[in-house]
């Protein structure tokens, strides 16, 4: 597993490819929803501000975890490693990890952006933002990373994958978009405790589903 | 006590939709030993290597590599002795030549890894270019990449789709004589080539498939006037 995404973030680091293409794509959408949000309108901005975050997040990120399979189509690279003696579950963890990372890396450099446009002090809250949004990734990338195995052997993998990904996300994005609102808005993270525990028990679901499904989509 | 079979398969079939690209096909292979599969483009040569690889699922028949079922619980432990060289070269662009053998190395747990990789870097010629990324080669330069990364792990089966392809005078020599010394040691080797007096030259055995059928088999080394009537037999002028 290590091998995979140390190659994974290695040929990330020398291409920068995906966290520049995702940066891009994300800022351009946080500051086109903020704008269309009328920015600072103190009282509900910190709602609004997570709904703008994570439509960010879910097409940028569609984008990147995307991406980390197109790098294993050129050359069919894939197939490497599915000749190789690797179980696709330690791809399936590889892949995962890899791209829980860069949603972090993404968000660490969108989330302070957004709130300075929306006028959020979120600085205070920080620690409390970073668990709600680390649980909301680990789902995310969980579902994204299955499916994206699956749609990047087909013709039409730019418009498979948010179909075939956003309506399975909608519980756990609805959950997390609340989230990471009331931290945003100065909630403590015990006050958040429910959506927590639901959050950790969807990406506890997603994590299972993807680790059992992966060998089948991947091989398939 | 007798080695056991390296390959047997039985009753391949394996369709794409409504194409049937193998129709049935039989093939035995013994330890020492180099096959080689001729036949028009699109006889199912490359799929044939595919499902012997493990890397596809036949429709129907059955597939036992080193005794065991190909497709069975033990299907991790036998692709770590197994080699596959496609069309594609399974090589990342963006990695140097000497990372992407470091990172086969490591999924497939080799201890010398670096000696190991240096080694067949020397072997490739490519000893000069070893940190040059992979997208800046040639086609003959990745396919002997390529070889490398397929010998990396010292299978005791390797399955060759076309080796040849791209290489020059000098570097399809150090293919056969590499072949050669394999099969010496016991090795087994399945390749299909375009090639017909490179292959012939080197396999003990020849075969040719035909619209998903071993349509000819050699009983032994192929005599080039021999395989050239039966291939015209079989195949046609084409």
């Amino acid at each position: 597993m290590l091998a995979i995404l140390w190659k994974d973030l290695r040929i990330e680091w020398r291409t920068k490819e995906m966290l520049s293409s995702l940066a891009v794509l994300a800022v351009l959408l946080v500051l086109t929803l903020t704008f269309a949000g009328q920015a600072g309108t103190v009282g509900a901005s910190a709602g609004r501000l997570a709904g703008a975050l994570w439509v960010a997040f879910l097409f940028a990120g569609l984008l990147g975890i995307q991406r980390s399979f197109l790098l294993e189509r050129e050359n069919q690279c894939l197939a490497g490693l599915l000749v190789s003696p690797v179980d696709a579950t330690s791809l399936f963890l590889a892949k995962l990890v890899g791209n829980v990372i860069v949603l972090g890396l993404m968000q660490a450099l969108i989330v302070p952006l957004g709130a300075l446009f929306m006028g959020s002090g979120m600085a205070a809250n920080l620690p409390a933002l970073a668990v709600v949004l680390a649980l909301g990734n680990i789902g995310f990338a969980a579902v994204a990373t299955v499916f994206a195995a699956a749609a990047v052997r087909t013709r039409a993998r730019e418009v498979m994958l948010p179909l075939l990904v956003l309506p399975l996300l909608l519980p756990l994005v609805i959950l997390v978009v609340k989230a990471t609102g009331a931290v945003l808005g100065g909630t403590s993270l015990g006050e958040v405790g429910p959506s927590l525990t639901y959050l950790l028990a969807f990406d506890a679901i997603y994590c299972t589903a993807g680790w059992m499904l992966f060998e089948f989509v991947v091989r398939e | 006590m007798a080695r056991p079979v390296v390959v047997e398969a039985q009753g391949l079939v394996r369709r794409f939709g409504t194409a049937t690209v193998l129709a049935g096909v039989d093939l035995r292979v013994g330890p020492g030993t180099i096959v080689a599969i001729f036949g028009p483009n699109g006889a199912g040569k490359t799929t044939l290597l595919r499902i012997l690889a493990t890397l596809l699922a036949p429709s129907a028949g059955a597939v036992s590599l080193f005794g065991n079922d190909a497709f069975g619980s033990h299907a991790g432990v036998l692709r770590r002795r197994i080699g596959l060289v496609a069309h594609e070269t399974f090589l990342y662009p963006d990695l140097t030549a000497t990372e992407n053998l470091l990172y086969y190395a490591r999924l497939y747990r080799i201890d010398d890894g670096s000696e190991r990789a240096a080694e067949l870097l020397a072997w490739a010629g490519l000893d000069a270019h070893r940190t040059r990324p992979v997208r800046s080669f040639s086609r003959g330069m990745a396919q002997r990449l390529a070889l490398a990364r397929a010998l990396l792990h010292r299978p005791e089966l390797l399955l060759l789709d076309e080796p040849f392809s791209g290489l020059d005078a000098a570097g399809a020599e150090a293919v056969e004589t590499t072949l050669a010394r394999m099969r010496e040691a016991g090795g087994t080797v399945v390749l299909t080539t375009h090639d017909v007096a490179r292959g012939l030259a080197l396999s003990d055995r020849a075969c040719i498939l035909n619209r998903g059928r071993l349509a000819w088999e050699s009983l032994g080394r192929a005599p080039a006037d021999a395989f050239a009537a039966a291939y015209r037999r079989v195949v046609g002028d084409g």
